[in-house]
């Protein structure tokens, strides 16, 4: 069984709170050990996971709930994202990034998701809804600079 | 966190300059098209958008970028970035779409 996540937040798909996640999920990554730019990244992640949430799944709606789940995760050592919606369900094979030598505005948001983590699975709920997957692991160099864990701050 | 992208507007010599404040992400970048459009609007012979007070960009917010270089492109203005700070850099070098645009550090070598 899934151990419990350490971090579990419910929001309302409202774009305003965007920036509350993008903070949670750059100070878990940072105890983690990912520098700056990996949580740069992190962050754009996450973002354009939800802004698709609720621009494709809500169409825009403000009252609907997201659901984010956050692990530290420790072979290899990273963090995992598991973002859960109501909305609109997709066949995951329809989710894909645009080709980026087409330059034009928009549809930068799978491209990003897929390039920054090592891990991104879309899968459409048995409740309705979908649910996104998302795993980083440290670069080699990220894990050189990790301070070895201390037996009080091991975790599963 | 400011709620509103607050956006300061510069005219220096021939160059507009808007200065954003803030993160620009789903939520504020439409204030920033909206200043991109008004500014373009007025024909100026370079329009540059200073990011030195922007820490995060989204990819609503490069989206608006591209927008502002493909319109000042078909108004024969020149388009420069100033001030592109490391995450607002990455969030360009992932979209590979770093190359597209003119950057520069300061507002002053932009108006040169």
């Amino acid at each position: 069984m899934e151990r419990n996540p350490e971090i579990s937040i419910r929001l309302f798909s409202d774009p305003h709170l965007l920036s509350t996640i993008r903070s949670t999920v750059e100070g878990l990554a940072k105890v983690v050990g990912f520098a700056e730019k990996s949580r740069g990244l992190l962050m754009l992640a996450i973002d354009e996971a939800l802004a698709n949430v609720i621009r494709h799944g809500y169409d825009g709606r403000t009252d609907e709930m997201i659901w984010v789940h956050l692990w530290r995760v420790r072979e290899p050592r990273g963090i995992k994202i598991i973002i859960e919606d109501l909305g609109r369900s997709v066949a995951p094979e329809k989710i894909k990034g645009r080709d980026l030598s087409d330059v034009k505005p928009g549809g930068l948001g799978v491209h990003i998701i897929k390039e920054t983590m090592n891990e991104s699975c879309w899968e459409q709920r048995p409740e309705g809804g979908m649910r996104l997957t998302l795993v980083k692991w440290l670069s080699p160099e990220e894990l050189q600079n990790v301070t070895p864990t201390k037996p009080e701050n091991t975790f599963p | 966190m400011n709620q509103e992208l607050v956006i300061e507007q510069k005219i220096i010599g021939d160059m507009i300059v808007l200065r954003p404040t803030g993160d620009i992400d789903m939520a504020r970048s439409s204030a920033i098209r909206k200043a991109v459009t008004e500014a373009v609007r007025t024909r100026p012979a370079k329009l540059a958008i200073d990011l030195t007070a922007v820490d995060y960009m989204d990819s609503s917010g490069i989206a608006t970028m591209i927008e502002a270089l493909q319109s000042s492109m078909r108004n024969k203005m020149k388009f420069v970035l100033v001030g592109v700070g490391p995450k607002v850099r990455s969030a360009f070098e992932i979209t590979k779409l770093v190359g597209m645009f003119t950057i520069c550090d300061t507002v002053e070598e932009a108006a040169k």
